[in-house]
């Protein structure tokens, strides 16, 4: 019994690990300009997509297709950015939700009338292998996505820490008015901020293909996902997104297994209300 | 209200006169379809004003009013269908009891402070769980939904039951008593204080207002008001599902008409509902004979719509409306 409650809190934990990288895209964008991006896991699903067809046509692996998609997803979110949503940038919120739930609107039908409502998998040669650890069973696809993730949040990471850009970037987040005093590109800056937000969906879409089957009716439930995470782990936390991923991941695969599948969202949404409650700026965040 | 009333010029009162003498006499004119199309124009500016009262007036948005929708419609449909308690009366309970529900999401939210995103997140996180709890409700057929007796010939106005004529003259009183009563607190202290509390929260908890009580003055009659929506929905479409009636689109459909009319302004909500709904009809329709129905085709352009709209007219319709046909009111 323990044995495999054990499993299942691995398996949610590493399923986890890339919940935390799709939702760390919306943190970053949000922390910096403050723009709810509710389009996110629509996005999510056009990146599963482009994962499934490039191994259809080209028999590349999610984990290398990753790449590619990372960065067609960076020029994508940049595009985005200096068009549509540079105008919406400090306007009301009830605005920008409008315009990014008609975008959402846009990419999910296009994918339903592209693809069809069937789910697209992705069959590796090692989907169904697995690594016996003592009494622990674990999928291999799963150890891999989570290593991914853990490894471009960590590449992220070390971007906003030590490079210029990263630097100017998180100025940018702490007082807009100092970085444009000291000169700074802010438009500039928010376009790759918004680029690199899209490099996490990118990224974490690509992975998500390998443990979940692609569908154009995952998106909201992913922009969902993203938003309990993220508030979960706390807005603007790099770190807090990978938490708050992991205890969703943990929740639902426990809830999954031991109450209902169909339930397992339920408990995320429960947590979601306590720490709002509880602590509103989320576990990692700073105060309010 | 005499004096809001008074401040319309008097070609806008005769185009209020007119409107509302083209809704009344519609159904004269109109065939079954193009009125069903006009059920739902009713529909949405009725909710689009409880939702209104709350974004608009109060300024807090609500992105799971679907809660209060579904609570609504849930609560009329069992108390007849396990109790025989028709919707006259059962509309009283279902305003309660999403009036309770609007109490606890505000209760929970404002107390702890939280505001702006964060508690629009909330608003959608309870929509959910009771989405989900709701799916798994034995009591109301879980989430293989729960159905009313269908009999179209019926006309049983006491049970809610009958053609779609019945529907009509229920909503248009519905939108009517519902933009009657924006108007009055709009101009109500109540109304100048949700103003203050929406422009400034600390200015107006400076001069005195508890900004606790009046946003939870507007979350009760914003719940209770879009539960009576819900009871009508019940009883019109005599079917209901958990993923439908509490899903995230209906709080999403429910909130475009105020915000494409106008937030804040009365004729806002009505205005939009004019606008959206026959587009999304037309787009049904012109999308049959074209030969172009694929599924999915009409939301793309819905979302497109939609995006220009808010491009364009950040503001909403409504101001941009009014001050062309010069109904703005002049400044005092």
């Amino acid at each position: 019994m323990t044995a495999i409650t054990l499993n299942i809190i691995v398996q949610g934990l590493l399923t986890g690990l890339v919940y935390g990288l799709m939702a760390l895209g919306l943190s970053v964008i949000f922390g910096v300009m403050r723009v709810v991006n509710f389009a996110h896991g629509e996005f999510a699903v056009v990146a599963m997509y482009a994962a499934f067809i490039l191994f259809e046509r080209l028999h590349l692996d999610p984990l290398i297709s990753l790449l590619p998609i990372a960065v067609a997803f960076f020029i994508l979110g940049y595009g985005l950015q200096r068009t549509l949503i540079n105008p919406f940038i400090g306007r009301a919120e009830h605005e920008q939700f409008i315009l990014l739930v008609g975008l959402a609107t846009v990419v999910i039908n296009v994918l339903l009338i592209a693809f069809g409502p069937d789910a697209r998998p992705v069959n590796l040669s090692y989907s169904f292998d697995s690594y016996d650890v003592g009494p622990l069973i674990i999928d291999k696809v799963r150890v891999f996505a989570a290593l991914a993730a853990l490894a471009v949040s960590a590449a992220l990471f070390l971007f906003f820490r030590y490079t210029r850009t990263g630097t100017a970037i998180r100025a940018c987040a702490d007082n807009l008015t100092g970085a444009a005093v000291v000169g700074l590109n802010v438009k500039q800056l928010y376009a790759v901020t918004f680029g690199i937000g899209f490099v996490c969906i990118g990224a974490a879409g690509a992975l998500m293909e390998t443990i979940a089957d692609a569908s154009p009716s995952l998106g909201p439930s992913y922009t969902l996902m993203a938003f309990v995470i993220v508030i979960i782990g706390g807005l603007g936390s790099m770190a807090g997104a990978l938490v708050g991923g992991v205890l969703i991941g943990v929740s639902e695969a426990l809830a999954g297994f031991f109450i209902q599948p169909s339930m397992k969202s339920m408990f995320s949404f429960a947590l979601l209300i306590l720490v709002l409650i509880l602590r509103p700026q989320g576990l990692m965040g700073r105060r309010l | 209200m005499t004096a809001l009333w008074n401040e319309i010029p008097r070609h806008g009162k005769w185009l209020t006169a007119l409107l509302l003498l083209v809704f009344i006499a519609a159904p004269l004119v109109v065939d079954r379809y193009l009125l069903s199309v006009l059920v739902l124009v009713l529909y949405f500016a009725y909710l689009g004003q409880a939702w209104n009262l709350l974004m608009g007036f109060a300024g807090q948005l609500s992105l799971g009013h679907a809660l209060y929708l579904g609570l609504g419609a849930y609560t009329a449909t069992t108390l007849w269908l396990l109790f025989g308690i028709g919707p006259w009366i059962g509309v009283f309970v279902a305003i309660a009891v999403a009036a309770a529900a609007g109490l606890i999401v505000g209760w929970l939210g404002w107390r702890f402070g939280v505001e702006g995103v964060y508690f629009a997140l909330l608003t959608i996180a309870f929509a959910e769980f009771t989405r989900i709890g709701f799916d798994h409700l034995g009591l109301t057929g879980a989430s293989g939904g729960l159905f009313l007796p269908v009999s179209p010939t019926a006309h049983d106005w006491w049970n809610l039951n009958g053609g779609v004529h019945l529907f009509y003259y229920v909503a248009l009183i519905l939108a009517i008593a519902a933009t009657l009563l924006a108007a009055w607190l709009r101009q109500s202290p109540l109304g100048y204080r949700w103003l203050a509390v929406r422009e400034d929260p600390e200015a107006a908890q400076a001069v005195g207002i508890n900004v606790f009580r009046v946003r939870m003055i507007a979350m009760l009659i914003s719940a209770g008001m879009t539960a009576v929506g819900g009871v009508f929905y019940g009883f019109y479409y005599r079917n209901l599902f958990p993923s439908q009636i509490f899903d995230i689109s209906r709080s999403i459909e429910l909130i475009l008409g105020p915000i494409i009319g106008g937030l804040g302004t009365i004729f806002g909500p009505i205005v939009g509902a004019i606008i959206l709904t026959p587009v999304g009809e037309s787009l049904t329709t012109f999308m049959q004979s074209s030969g172009l129905n694929v599924p999915g085709a009409k939301s793309i352009f819905y979302g497109i719509i939609l995006m220009i709209i808010i491009s364009l007219r950040p503001s909403g319709v409504w101001p941009w409306l009014a001050k062309h046909l010069r109904l703005d009111r002049p400044k005092s």
